[in-house]
């Protein structure tokens, strides 16, 4: 499974309020969640983002509540992939299971920009700066999260018969 | 190479012989535990995956603790959704209001968690079990919804650091001044996807309450959860409250740790935590004159029987100030039916202090004591951040029950040690 795209990127300690702020938090609608995605700190991200784009962000991206809106507003947003140096654990675990495939590579997020193009395999955990070149390899999901990301979430793999 | 403590908890559970940091593993659980918050949403999506029956009706918990006895219209609600859910599933482990208490305190209690046991709960301070040696820490509405359907959850296997316990603590120093102290020399991400492993000859002189309060405070370090070696004192708790099957787990003599502290209890003095972090950390001797208004004793960190037991001693035969609200909450039934035979409560009303109910209440800024702007209070809670006990403008500082009460009798942050003669 791959996903190829420009890199949107931000820096340490991204919170979920920043993601998705709270006041927009009385809708659990996708579609409307990811029109406000980002706008805090970057208020021409949803208008420039495209369907396969990929996000990048350096330390503790998702730190804050255990809100699943945040990783459904950057999935519903069109971003494939996002891959930072960390993750905050609870975000990490949300956007898994909601189906938002994540990447965690401090190498990769160091050696990344704003408008790279860059492709990752989620099956080999490499990630390709087509831009500079550059390489890297994350610890990439086995088998089953893999399946998990294909499904488009945990609730639908179960419901394809997995985890069993 | 060897594992740590955890990862040989979370081996036994995914079937592997070995597993190492990084890795990504499926496990079975022992217990799913979920809460009048987190249940509902996950009941909803329970209900997508169009299964009907839970994977194991006595291995999934529902407790309502956090705005119950419900407190407005919109948590009966949630309540009513939750509870209609445990019949229609028949869960053995649905606790109603006279027989809760706040889920982290209540579980052990009923020897629902034992060591070696895997847990996950839709609630951050799941991580409190660490104390039986068990792994046990907090995920989302989605994880407690694919648990109660399958039985299993994944998990990446964390790293640890290892806090080498010696020395004795002082008189007045517990389990909160320890953790208090740890989470303010390590930062609130400190331990981040951590596990916080405690071992050393120190252990000895933690009670098992102690080693709770700890356990249930490495969220406010980051941590995926904290654990503690099993002793005599853990065999003795479970075999108290468990008859269930139990496994102890022994970190490899060669275990790889990211970072290894020594603690010298001896040298912890009662600490208190400043607003807005769990980590602004000072010891009694530097707080200054601080004047509050309220005093919480309480939680599923503070509300077990000695920390009653503690704040009962403190206030018997005094008074608390004028114009202090001072509120003690048991952590569950059987804690309250305790402090009642002991006569605790007697001596906590008659100082002039309430005693409530079980609920998590003024913890979560949820009700029985929530903060007026500008107002302070003294809490034996684990999180101070900005608004957590009510206006945003109100100030709450962490600390143990033998300061809150002896706090509550002055008006203002005491060190218990002045009331020694
Ligand atoms: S007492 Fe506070 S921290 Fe503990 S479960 Fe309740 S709300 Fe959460």
């Amino acid at each position: 499974m791959k996903a190829q795209g420009t890199v949107f990127k931000y820096g340490s300690n991204v919170d979920t309020d920043v993601i998705i702020p709270a006041r927009h938090l009385n809708t659990s609608d996708p579609a409307e969640l990811a029109a406000h995605c980002m706008e805090d700190i970057d208020a021409d991200f949803i208008s420039k983002v495209k369907a396969g784009d990929i996000m990048a962000a350096d330390k503790n991206f998702g730190c804050g509540s255990s809100r699943e809106h945040a990783p459904i507003a950057i999935k519903a947003s069109g971003i494939a992939c996002v891959i930072a140096a960390t993750f905050a654990r609870i975000f990490y675990r949300n956007s898994i299971n909601i189906g938002l495939p994540i990447l965690e590579s401090p190498e990769a997020a160091a050696g990344i920009r704003s408008g790279d193009e860059v492709e990752v395999d989620f099956s080999t955990g490499v990630i390709v700066n087509k831009t500079t070149g550059e390489s890297w390899t994350a610890e990439p999901f086995p088998g089953f999260m893999q399946e998990i990301i294909a499904a488009d979430g945990l609730i639908n793999y179960i419901k394809q018969g997995g985890m069993a | 190479m060897g594992m740590t403590m955890t990862q040989k908890v979370l081996a036994a559970h995914a079937g592997l012989e070995s597993v190492r940091a990084g890795q990504l593993i499926l496990a079975n659980v022992d217990l799913v535990l979920g809460n009048d918050i987190t249940t509902p949403v996950a009941v909803t999506e329970f209900r997508k995956i169009g299964i009907d029956a839970v994977f194991d009706k006595a291995k999934v918990a529902i407790v309502p603790d956090h705005f119950v006895p419900n407190k407005d219209i919109k948590a009966a609600e949630q309540c009513r959704y939750i509870r209609e859910f445990a019949r229609e599933k028949d869960i053995e482990n649905y606790f109603e209001v006279g027989e809760m208490g706040i889920e982290h305190a209540l579980l052990p209690e009923k020897g629902l968690v034992t060591t070696g046991h895997l847990v996950i709960g839709a609630d951050s301070h799941t991580c409190t079990y660490g104390a039986l040696g068990a792994f046990s820490t907090g995920v989302g509405s989605t994880d407690m919804a694919a648990g109660m359907a399958t039985g299993k959850a994944w998990f990446k296997v964390p790293s640890a650091i290892k806090f080498n316990l010696v020395g004795k603590p002082g008189k007045w120093v517990s389990g909160k001044d320890v953790i208090l102290h740890i989470i303010g020399k390590i930062g609130v991400d400190g331990a981040l996807y951590q596990s916080m492993e405690y071992s050393g000859e120190g252990l000895q002189h933690l009670g098992m309450e102690d080693r709770f309060t700890m356990a249930n405070m490495a969220i406010e370090a980051g941590a995926k959860n904290g654990i503690f070696a099993v002793d005599e004192q853990t065999l003795a708790y479970i075999a108290d409250h468990s008859t269930k099957e139990f496994t102890v787990h022994e970190a490899d003599a060669d275990a790889e740790y990211d970072e290894v502290y020594t603690i010298d209890l001896s040298t912890i003095r009662p600490t208190v935590a400043f607003p807005h972090l769990p980590d602004n950390t000072r010891t009694i001797d530097e707080v200054g004159e601080v004047v509050i208004d309220q005093v919480v004793i309480g939680s599923c960190t503070n509300g077990w029987i000695g920390d009653i037991r503690m704040a009962a001693g403190i206030l018997k035969g005094r008074k608390v100030a004028k114009g202090i609200r001072v509120i003690v909450i048991p952590a569950t039934q059987k804690i309250y039916l305790q402090a009642l035979e002991e006569g605790l409560i007697k001596d906590i009303v008659e100082a002039g202090a309430i005693f409530s109910t079980p609920t998590c209440g003024p913890c979560l800024g949820g009700h029985m004591g929530i903060l007026a702007k500008g107002e302070r209070a003294v809490s034996t809670t684990n999180r101070n951040f900005v608004g957590r006990m009510g206006h945003p403008g109100s100030e709450v500082y962490l600390a143990s029950p033998a300061v809150a009460a002896a706090s509550a009798l002055t008006g203002k942050i005491t060190s218990p040690e002045g009331l020694d003669a």
